[in-house]
């Protein structure tokens, strides 16, 4: 039996929501524009998920535009915001040092484009600080962009807080809150925010469907242009069966996340404790501050976690290091970097980000296999070393 | 038993991979990730380790990757690409640039054999819980019956790849698992085909990976442009003859890019890198009848005592000449050829044989 502890790199798509996508595949072809009974169909279909993405968010239905991913919802806010706001003389864009790749180098590629970027770093704990951002605000500034919760430590940064200050100058919002929709509570209003990211496939939902939800009334450059689908935001014909998918995923969500939540959490915790009794020299990242339920980063002294990763994934346990998306390369974690943590604490650190399949048996075999794995590699780093 | 198998995507590695599970064995596919994604290049022409740069390893464009993947994949066991980028500058190309700067031909394959795969990734098989690594060469391992390990040439004399592995000590080789060593590369291909293999008709590599498009000196410019610097090529006698952009430009033997005016033919006889000087002289001054070399080391474990009869290889196309050789102290040997070699070229390999069996190896002064 494989363990899989890589929920957020992506989840199992639930077998209701499979059973849909295949349904809407075969029986709701229609396109979406059309004013036939087809057409209709297809219209039905993203009505609903529509309201169930907006039920998630706690947000109005006609906010939320579907797109094909998180990494779409960003790059859509951010590049957005910038184009419609750039006639107005602002040029400037504020970020954290621990955002996805997405937000990052959306960023960066505005940066080569004559904006300035100011990245906020993070303070031990991982959390970034309320001040710091405020203080980066500059009268020319467009947008902030501050993740939910971040991908590799679960740490939730206190958007709620920097909303309020950045709106108070006049500044657009965006929050990436992929790693939080689905297993936190989310109310786009009393988060204060006026763009906000999701991504089906983290909550049990398809790959290649994600949504971006933008305020009311925030005025928002069209991030594809095209025919008029999604008002005219983001043209071409729906992905009817993926966008059903992830209204099915949402309504799942909300349904679950009361008992999943505190449930994952007790086993995240113990897994901690397990693992840090266990093995000598680990230690948890980011535990001080408050955290998505079912995310565990933890550092091994004296080991790479490439080595970790693949031992442990040829004992049947999938786990990650750092984010899947820079996987396959050896650079330190830009996270934990971030946070402060010495280079060798940052080599060794591995993500157990568990899932509404995890049990306490797979718990219990991480505690029992870890040790062993760990014990081998660093005798191999001692020869290595020779 | 567990083996892990360095996967470069090219044919060599595929068919190891693949031979070794067909026999039952756990196998992990390993892919070296070794420079910052190199683009593929046309292939080179200058010395090169023939196929063992793909076939041991040397994964350099995301396309071999995606090839080795792919076969892991269609025979069913895993994949891993591990990330040897920064080791790999510092243990192979690092030094392949601070050899040429100092005047020397350098074979990074050896280097990459002897200081990467059989170390640094042999230890991380080990730490996955493998009993051997294994690689594409073609070389073979035998073991006597009083538990030494012999390296031999590959059965294949045509890709024979023993010269690039003459640093392996008895303690890798006990661990090295070459699984085509004892097939030729046409078998080699027809096991590809019988698998179902894709990558069975993907051509050789000739090029040292890591300079796909063959321009050694651009690419030495490049990572060390304040170590180069220009000189005078000189003759035999010290006459001046004309100018050069750097020592890292000519290898022993070389008769191209000299841009000089000769009635007869002039090749490279020696590079003094501290003075920045190309000595040339006709193809008779290349003729040398000894060399001493260093880092040598013996396959056996023992150094022989006493000068010892061998047939000496001095670079890879090279056929091995008959030769007297003794260990000196200090990890060095002496070699007396029995008939003057042409281009003994500093920075090459010299490594010795018996028969089929490499004795021992070294690094030319």
């Amino acid at each position: 039996m494989r363990i899989y502890l890589d929920h957020n790199a992506t989840t199992p798509p639930a077998p209701e929501v499979v059973d849909l996508v295949a349904r809407v595949t075969r029986e709701v072809w229609g396109n979406a524009s059309s004013i036939h009974h087809f057409g209709q169909q297809a219209k039905a279909a993203l009505d609903d998920a529509r309201g169930q993405v907006a039920e998630l968010l706690r947000a109005e239905p006609s906010e939320v535009v579907f797109t094909g991913g998180g990494t779409e919802s960003d790059n859509a806010a951010i590049r957005g915001a910038a184009e419609a706001l750039e006639p107005t003389g602002r040029r400037h864009l504020v970020t954290t040092a621990i955002e996805h790749e997405a937000v990052l180098n959306t960023m960066k590629a505005l940066a080569r484009r004559g904006w300035r970027v100011t990245v906020v770093p993070v303070d031990a704990t991982g959390i970034v600080s309320v001040d710091a951002v405020t203080e980066a605000l500059a009268d020319d500034t467009a947008l902030v962009s501050v993740m939910h919760a971040n991908n590799e430590l679960g740490t939730v940064q206190p958007v709620e807080a920097i909303a309020q200050a950045a709106r108070a100058r006049g500044v657009l919002v965006h929050t990436d809150a992929v790693q939080t929709a689905g297993k936190l509570p989310i109310d786009v209003r009393r988060l204060g925010v006026d763009l906000l990211s999701v991504s089906a496939h983290k909550f049990y939902g398809p790959k290649g469907v994600g949504a971006l939800w933008i305020r009311r009334g925030v005025r928002l450059a069209p991030f594809v242009t095209g025919g008029r689908q999604e008002r005219g935001r983001r043209a071409g014909t729906e992905n009817v069966a993926g966008i059903a998918g992830m209204g099915a995923a949402a309504a799942r969500a909300l349904r679950k996340m009361a008992g999943e939540g505190p449930r994952q959490a007790a086993l995240r915790d113990r897994l901690e404790v397990g693992v840090m009794a266990a093995v000598a020299g680990s230690d948890r990242n980011g535990a001080a501050a408050p955290r998505v339920p079912n995310t565990s980063n933890i550092s091994v002294e004296r080991i790479e976690s490439e080595s970790l990763l693949i031992g442990l994934d040829l004992e049947g346990i999938a786990v990650s290091s750092g984010s899947a998306c820079s996987s396959g390369t050896l650079e330190p974690s830009h996270v934990l970097k971030a946070m402060g943590l010495p280079h060798a604490r940052t080599l060794g650190s591995i993500r157990f980000s568990l899932g509404e399949a995890t049990t306490d048996i797979d718990v219990d075999r991480v505690i029992a296999v870890l040790p062993g794995l760990v014990e081998k590699l660093r005798n191999l780093t001692v020869t290595m070393r020779r | 038993m567990r083996i892990v198998v360095a996967m470069s995507g090219g044919v060599d590695s595929s068919v190891a991979a693949a031979l070794l599970a067909e026999q039952g064995h756990d196998v992990v596919g390993v892919s070296m990730h070794l420079h910052p994604s190199t683009p593929s290049g046309r292939p080179g022409h200058g010395p090169g380790d023939p196929g063992s740069g793909r076939a041991a390893g040397a994964c350099c464009t995301l396309d071999d990757l995606h090839d080795a993947r792919r076969v892991a994949q269609a025979i069913g066991f895993p994949h891993y690409i591990l990330n040897f980028e920064s080791r790999f500058d510092e243990a192979v190309v690092s030094n392949f640039v601070r050899e040429y700067v100092a005047g020397r031909t350098p074979i990074p394959c050896a280097r990459c054999n002897s200081d990467l795969k059989f170390s640094a990734l042999l230890d991380q098989a080990g730490g996955l819980g493998a009993g051997a690594l294994a690689t594409g060469h073609y070389a073979r391992i035998t073991r006597g019956e009083d538990g030494i390990f012999h390296l031999l040439r590959g059965r294949d004399l045509g890709k024979d790849q023993s010269y690039f592995l003459f640093a392996l000590t008895q303690e890798q080789m006990a661990r090295a698992l070459f699984p085509v060593g004892h097939l030729d590369k046409d078998a080699v291909r027809d096991h590809a085909r019988r698998l179902g293999l894709r990558v069975a008709g993907k051509p050789d590599s000739q090029e040292i990976c890591f300079v796909p498009d063959g321009d050694y000196a651009a690419f030495v410019e490049r990572e060390a442009p304040h170590l180069t610097r220009p000189g005078a090529i000189v003759s035999e006698g010290g006459r001046v003859l004309g100018t050069h952009e750097g020592v890292h430009r000519f290898t022993i033997g070389q008769r191209r890019g000299l841009r000089l005016s000769s009635s007869a033919p002039l090749y490279v006889t020696h590079i003094d890198a501290a003075a920045a000087r190309i000595v040339v002289g006709p193809k008779e001054a290349l003729g040398r009848a000894s060399l001493t070399a260093s880092g040598v080391n013996w396959t056996s474990g023992v150094a022989p005592a006493g000068w010892r009869r061998v047939s000496a290889q001095i670079r890879h196309r090279h056929p091995a000449a008959p030769a007297r050789v003794r260990a000196l102290g200090d990890g060095r040997a002496e070699l007396a050829f029995d008939e003057p070699q042409t281009a003994v070229t500093p920075g090459q390999a010299v490594v010795v044989y018996e028969g089929e069996e490499v004795l021992g190896g070294g690094w030319i002064e």
